[in-house]
């Protein structure tokens, strides 16, 4: 199981590697792939019938409870099965399809890695860790509807969706760390475990809701479906891949692997369900009057994940046996049909049903895939889809209390779903052909037929066979997230009974809706222009300037705070210290006390007054030498300070520092311009009104400062060692060279480092 | 004198924050000779004040007994040494800005760069 996911990994990077020779069989390379990793998971369904349960772990974090570890049951195996089954379809179909585009080896390597970080998460136990794979899911998707770089409208589409899925992808983050408090792991099984407690603690709704926002993100649920058509941007593999096994089903998976610690309660039942609901509508509503055959197929993914999320919000037995059956019938059918799609783009240069027409005769293969995958998609029998769409009518029909809203909307939406999926057969095979474009011949031998063929026909051979999915698969999937399911009996005929009636019902209505909607032309366009006009309010385009909007914001916003201007930084930095020790000392209501005051000797108060003297002169003088010298009297004035309180190193080396200084002020002044006003009169006395608030509550610091104690065992440590220790008497001299000497040696390199800086400056022609 | 001291310490302070808001580079590098030297004072006044008290082993401070805190002095000393550094360098690089671009006005190095960034884009 592990095995296959690093396969996944050391392929994408092998096909790199691949002598020249192969190289033009990358996708075909992964396809095998897809093929063995296939085949070890149908290896593994005996096993799984039996009821095991097949887990593999890797200690990875234990501190944080961060393990790797995989789990496969009914399941995970039903999605492993068909990530990897219709994964290989989908690179066979690649190889055919991609072969004139550049960039293929970048396209299958992201393709690839898709399908691994897909296959991950289908496997994952621990939810974290289940995160991270969604996280990569979205993120690859982005990278692959972006293939199309060079087109604005890819990159946006591109955007939107990683914008839409990420998004979620951090609410659903949030939700698992809010829950996983509860029982204190992000185990699956430890919070199955403790299911009762999640659902009757207060975090339950918040925790719900912020999961279920990852959910309706990455499964394109009203209101955020719009990103899932903009996806159609990306090459047709792609979207056939993305809308069928994976991605989308992301949400899907997510809610079903809950379910046993979630589901099961109102909240669940009613958010869900109405989400469900509104999405399975609207889907196949705006479905009906697009033209566009990635498009049409695109709002039908929308209706498809809608019945699937509505049927999980239903919550009955039957309910989720009938999601876990449609899952299979919509996978099945709709990587078929875009991939059909794909090939038709591809024969007759075009996507729009004005062009095309009349293939049924020159393309008589593909006329009879597309019919049996679109008749699964009606639901028509003896499709599998006609198997999905009755238990999911008898799921419906079952239901108490709100069940009729929804048995209505449900028939409403089915009944255009058959128009759509009749339309769609009628409009590029049946009617008469009214352009001039060139007739497209079928190829039977590429793959890009095959590959939907097998898919077509494992749709007939499912619908009239059921009992090799019903006993074996859904049955042990059912298994897994419900409790103690029963058995699933799978049957093409049911006899007459209501649910009959209303399939007959819908399939007649459909037929008669789809005569009207191709017949009388005017009564499309009008719904078309009407449809038009409710689409212009389009969440896709709002929900784009609001993107510009925001980069806007943090644009102009950026420019106020980040000015440019060195020293209106350095004034933010100072009146908002000063504000904040002002502030401290307001609050604090400190009492300033002033020990010892003592007399002051004649020559240390003519001293400071000295000092006084040169810092005003050095800041107001015109003449540079003028300062510079001020500037050397307020250091050696400094000095004396410290020679008045016994300080001799301090005077020592302030002394030989400042010398230092005003020589080398000196030396670069005589290059200097003189002085300029560069200030006007306002910004000076600003400046020093600033300048003097700062100071002022600077000589309170120091005043308060001088009451402060500071550890005297450190000092006593020294003063007692000095001279038994480090044989000296001068304490701060053996300090500094005998107790801290490391220290001393690092502030040595620090002037190291300087000089050598400075003599690299100074080199003369030196580049800047 | 105590108090004295603390207000030349305010006085140092103020001077350093106006020169640091200057425009010129050379005042503004003064400007940070004076902060350092205002944090300097700051510290070693921190440590109690005995006149004449030097902190020597065996020997009496003028007033006593009491040996001045060795411990503020150690501290200022290698202060004093890394701010000769800090000034040392930003004066060498100021020579350096002043050769390249002719000017001593901080607020023109940042239309330097704006000019600089438009050549790059063209």
């Amino acid at each position: 199981m592990v095995v296959s996911l690093l396969l996944y990994l050391m392929f994408s990077i092998g096909i790199f590697f691949l002598p020249k020779i192969l190289r033009k069989y990358t996708s075909v390379w992964i396809a095998f792939l897809q093929v063995g990793v296939f085949s070890f998971f149908l290896t593994r369904i005996p096993n799984i019938i039996n009821g095991e349960v097949l887990s593999a772990a890797i200690t990875w974090v234990p501190a944080l409870d961060l393990n790797l570890s995989f789990i496969l049951d009914g399941f995970s195996l039903s999605f492993a099965l068909l990530i990897s089954g219709i994964g290989a379809m989908v690179f066979f179909y690649a190889q055919a399809y991609m072969k004139k585009y550049a960039g293929t080896d970048r396209f299958i390597l992201f393709l690839t890695l898709f399908s691994g970080a897909m296959l991950g998460m289908v496997l994952s136990e621990n939810l974290i860790q289940l995160f991270i794979f969604w996280e990569l899911t979205s993120v690859l998707s982005f990278l692959l509807i972006t293939f199309f770089h060079e087109k604005e409208e890819a990159r946006k589409a591109a955007f939107q969706s990683l914008y839409i899925t990420a998004f979620g992808g951090l609410s659903l983050l949030a939700g698992i760390i809010l829950l996983g408090t509860i029982p204190g792991s992000y185990s699956l099984n430890e919070w199955i475990a403790s299911a009762e407690a999640i659902r009757e603690s207060s975090l339950y709704l918040p925790g719900l809701l912020l999961i279920l926002l990852g959910v309706v993100t990455k499964s394109a649920q009203f209101p955020f479906h719009f990103w899932l058509p903009g996806a159609m941007q990306a090459p047709t593999p792609v979207s056939s891949y993305l809308h069928s096994a994976t991605m989308v089903k992301a949400g899907f998976f997510l809610l079903a692997r809950l379910h046993p610690v979630l589901g099961g309660t109102s909240e669940w039942m009613y958010i869900i369900s109405s989400v469900g609901v509104i999405t399975m509508f609207m889907g196949v509503y705006f479905a009906v009057t697009k033209t566009e055959l990635k498009s049409i197929l695109a709002y039908t993914t929308i209706n498809a994940l809608g019945v699937l999320v509505l049927l999980m919000g239903i919550d009955t037995q039957l309910s989720i046996k009938a999601a876990l059956l449609f899952l299979f019938v919509h996978a099945l059918y709709k990587a078929t049909l875009f991939m059909v799609a794909g090939l038709i783009d591809k024969k007759a240069g075009t996507k729009e049903f004005s062009s095309l027409g009349g293939l049924a005769r020159t393309m008589p293969l593909t006329f009879v895939i597309t019919s049996l995958s679109a008749l699964s998609m009606a639901g028509i029998p003896p499709m599998l889809g006609f198997l999905g769409k009755e238990l999911i009518y008898e799921a419906k029909v079952q239901l108490p209390g709100i069940s009729s809203v929804i048995l209505v909307i449900g028939v409403a939406a089915n009944i255009l779903l058959v128009a759509v999926s009749l339309t769609f057969i009628y409009r590029i095979f049946l009617v008469k052909r009214t352009t001039d474009k060139p007739i497209p011949k079928e190829d039977r031998k590429s793959w890009l037929l095959l590959a939907p063929a097998m898919l077509a026909i494992l749709s007939l051979l499912f619908g009239l066979f059921p009992k090799i999915l019903g006993g074996t698969l859904i049955e042990s999937a059912l298994g897994s997230v419900i409790d103690g399911a029963g058995d699933v009996k799978l049957k093409l005929w049911h006899g007459f009974n209501d649910v009959f009636f209303l399939s007959l019902f819908t399939v007649v209505a459909g037929f008669m809706l789809t005569y009207l909607m191709n017949t009388k032309q005017m009564l499309l366009k009008n719904w078309q222009a009407f449809n038009e006009r409710i689409v212009r309010f389009s969440l896709s385009d709002k929900f784009l300037s609001g993107v510009d909007g925001f980069v806007g914001f943090a644009d102009k916003k950026t420019q106020i705070i980040q000015h440019g201007y060195h020293r209106y930084y350095i004034m933010t930095i100072m009146v908002l210290a000063a504000v904040a020790m002002w502030y401290q000392f307001y609050a604090s209501g400190a009492q300033l006390t002033i020990n010892n005051p003592g007399t002051i000797p004649y020559y240390m108060a003519g001293l400071v007054l000295v000092s006084v003297f040169a810092v005003v002169m050095a800041m107001f003088s015109r003449s540079r030498l003028a300062a510079i010298v001020a500037m050397g009297v307020v250091g050696y004035g400094i000095a004396l300070v410290f020679m008045y309180y016994g300080a001799i190193d301090l005077a020592i080396t302030q002394i030989l520092a400042e010398t230092l200084i005003v020589v080398l002020f000196v030396l670069v002044m005589q290059k200097m311009p003189r002085f300029l006003r560069l200030s006007d009169k306002k910004q000076r006395v600003r400046d020093l009104v600033i300048a003097i608030g700062f100071g002022t509550v600077m000589t309170l610091v120091t005043i308060q400062s001088m009451d402060i104690s500071l550890q005297p065992a450190i000092s006593d440590f020294f003063i007692e060692n000095s001279w038994s220790k480090a044989f000296g008497k001068n304490v701060v001299n053996v300090i500094l060279v005998d107790f801290r000497a490391m220290d001393t040696l690092g502030e040595i390199i620090v002037l190291a480092v300087a000089a050598l800086g400075v003599s690299m400056l100074l080199k003369k022609g030196g580049k800047a | 004198m105590e108090i004295i001291m603390a207000i030349f310490v305010g006085i140092l302070y103020a001077a350093g924050v106006y020169l640091l808001l200057r425009r010129s580079i050379l005042k503004f590098i003064i400007g940070i000779l004076f902060f350092s030297n205002a944090t300097n004072l700051l510290v070693f006044l921190s440590a109690g004040l005995i006149p004449g008290g030097a902190a020597f082993v065996g020997e009496k401070s003028a007033n006593g007994t009491v040996l001045t805190d060795p411990l503020p002095q150690a501290l200022v000393l290698t202060a004093v040494v890394i701010g000769l550094g800090v000034v040392a360098f930003t004066l060498a690089l100021k020579y350096k800005y002043f050769e390249v671009s002719g000017t001593d006005d901080l607020d023109e190095m940042k239309q330097e760069k704006s000019e600089t960034n438009l050549k790059e884009e063209k």
